[in-house]
């Protein structure tokens, strides 16, 4: 699962290398490597969700709260990347665009969600609108909850596959739309939006992947009640604790599908777009 | 608040902690004793901590205990056994149910003798109490006002924690009087889970934690969980419904401690005048006679207190009601939550 929450660099290089290669030491090591920590692991949980045939596999994921538990990752995840591309563009936009003091701070508080355990942003959230809230916002147990905890850790994804492509977008085009005419938002949409296109559905991507799989950051504040708060995440511990392997397994199987499914559509669109 | 919230969050990961007892330095200890510093790692159900916070201590006192330091894990019982069972190594092991220790048995870790002992390997126990909001404000007393429209319960999963499975055996008791209409008991779980049972924390200790946190009426738990809340200030109060359920919570030795003579040294000083003094002041119900008359007034006696032993023990209990796909509770759970 891990595996899939790594940011790639969105941009990829031009034109096949020729010569350079590392040689077949280098590529032997680096598919060693891959096969030990993602393959492998992969393969294991493959054989483990299918121990009892494929009708158990999808029985486990068809029971009812494993199923919602599902459905509401899948749709919170949407949701917190279309929130994302929304509020990290603008905060891409600011850091690029525009100068105040403090920028290189703010600039350097956006890896924060990164660096901090994801349980720290949990118990973060928890004092901040738990219970015993001091702004009198109760959120606990509650969808919106989990909603922020997923804004929260997925918060650099869209900001820094946008930033620098903002940074290289080409001014020229821009004052030339301005000077034929073109409003604000004319521009934004016709002459930058386009540039920011691959860059936007690559952050996103990576945000919803992340969100996803997340478990730290949700587990104490959103409750983990189950066909209301609890994300696929949870379910899956649930599951271990209980002493259902098969069940934890055949639902991260589920989970990985799913990672997986928008990892690759993701590039197959970029890419297309990349080749006009 | 970030207190209780550490709690939970060591709890719900089954953190251990390295604790040192008091009393000498380690030297002094090896001097004496003519062997090397002894650590036994004790591995816990989630609840205890506060007793053994006394208990080791006390046990350091004492010269069998000088210079023995412990290593502490604490979390849902079912979850902390089955980590025995695969491997995790341990010395001591305190669970909230027999079948967790039954099945180190199976698995050859534990001897099978484990509960021929005079208190049939159970230093302490608890009942089953109703822990509601200061002031009781819904008027919750018994098991029926569980039922009661718009009352949300909270008890923890029963395939993960002890302290679910005793919770639900305690209104089962009642309802199917002592086992001999299971239908009328099953009746009762089936509305309590399905319509008033919403959250499943995996232990007793974050049951409480869920329910401090803001969900629920009601909290199931241990009367010994409920002092504790208590104790530390906590906005809640409990009531022990006049009948209710004997908890007993079993201690093992491990057939593979490397240590056994000290961690039988330990298990046996918990059965001692001043271990079991100490399990009372924790909040815990002593099985000593003489101590427990002496905290009579601590530990009301129920109108009815139903045990494992009236249900026919816990084999049989654990088959019929708790065994995962095929018990008559796990069938409920599932249609319930799925």
């Amino acid at each position: 699962m891990a595996s899939l929450a790594v940011p790639k660099p969105p941009a990829r290089t031009r034109g096949r290398s020729t010569g350079g290669g590392v040689g077949p030491i280098g590529i032997g090591v680096a598919s060693l490597w891959l096969s030990l920590i993602v393959l492998l692991p992969l393969a294991a949980v493959f054989a483990k969700s299918l121990e009892g045939g494929p009708g158990e596999l999808w029985d486990a994921i068809s029971a009812p709260s494993a199923r919602y538990a599902l459905l509401l990752t899948v749709a919170i995840s949407a949701l917190v990347a279309l929130i994302n591309v929304v509020t990290g563009t603008l905060i891409a936009w600011v850091l690029v665009r525009d100068d105040f003091r403090g920028k290189a701070l703010v600039n350097a508080i956006i890896d924060l969600p990164f660096a901090l355990p994801t349980i720290v942003a949990s118990i973060v959230l928890l004092s901040l609108y738990g219970p015993r809230s001091p702004v009198g916002i109760h959120l606990y147990a509650t969808k919106p909850a989990v909603i922020l905890a997923l804004a929260f850790v997925t918060l650099p994804f869209v900001v820094r596959s946008v930033q620098p492509v903002l940074m290289e977008v080409d001014r020229e085009a821009e004052q030339a739309a301005a000077s034929l005419g073109a409003s604000g938002w004319t521009t934004f949409r016709r002459i930058i939006l386009p540039a920011l296109y691959p860059a936007l559905l690559g952050g996103a991507g990576l945000a919803f992947a992340r969100a996803v799989g997340e478990f730290g950051s949700v587990v104490l504040i959103g409750g983990g009640i189950p066909r209301d708060t609890e994300v696929a995440s949870q379910y899956i511990a649930k599951q271990i604790e209980t002493d259902r392997p098969a069940s934890a397994a055949a639902v991260s199987v589920a989970l990985l599908l799913i990672s997986f499914a928008v990892l690759f559509a993701l590039r197959f669109v970029t890419k297309r777009k990349d080749g006009r | 608040m970030s207190a209780t919230l550490l709690a939970t969050v060591a709890a719900g990961c089954g953190g251990a902690s390295d604790e040192v007892g008091g009393g000498s330095d380690s030297d002094s200890a090896a001097a004496n004793s003519g062997v090397s510093a002894v650590k036994l790692s004790l591995v816990a159900y989630a609840v205890p901590k506060v007793g053994f916070d006394l208990l080791i201590p006390a046990f350091n006192q004492t010269p069998e205990g000088e210079g023995v330091t412990f290593s502490q894990s604490y979390g849902a019982s079912g979850d902390q056994s089955r980590k025995v069972e695969s491997g995790l190594p341990t010395d001591i092991v305190n669970f909230s149910v027999e079948p967790d220790v039954t099945r180190l048995v199976k698995s050859g870790q534990v001897d099978e003798d484990w509960n021929q002992g005079e208190h049939k390997g159970i230093p302490f126990g608890s009942v089953v109490t109703i822990v509601t909001r200061k002031g009781n404000p819904k008027g919750i007393k018994t098991w029926d006002d569980l039922l009661k429209d718009g009352v949300e319960v909270v008890t923890p999963n029963p395939f993960s924690s002890g302290s679910a499975k005793w919770n639900l055996l305690a209104p089962y008791a009642e309802k199917s009087n002592g086992g001999q209409d299971p239908k009328a008991g099953l009746d009762y779980l089936s509305k309590l889970i399905g319509d008033h049972v919403k959250v499943q924390p995996k232990s007793g200790r974050e049951a409480t934690e869920t329910f401090l946190q803001g969900t629920g009426d009601v909290l199931l738990s241990y009367e010994n969980e409920a002092l504790f809340a208590e104790r530390n200030g906590e906005d809640v109060e409990h009531t022990n419904p006049p009948v209710t359920f004997k908890i007993e919570n079993p201690v093992a030795v491990l057939n593979t401690s490397k240590n056994k003579e000290k961690a039988q040294a330990f298990v046996d000083f918990l059965y001692t005048k001043e271990g079991q003094t100490k399990w009372a002041e924790a909040g815990f119900r002593p099985v000593d006679e003489a101590v427990a008359q002496q905290f009579a007034s601590d530990f009301p006696t129920p109108e009815k207190l139903w045990t494992i032993d009236d249900l026919g023990g816990w084999g049989k209990v654990n088959d019929e009601l708790f065994e995962p796909e095929t018990g008559s509770v796990a069938k409920i759970y599932d249609e319930a939550t799925g």
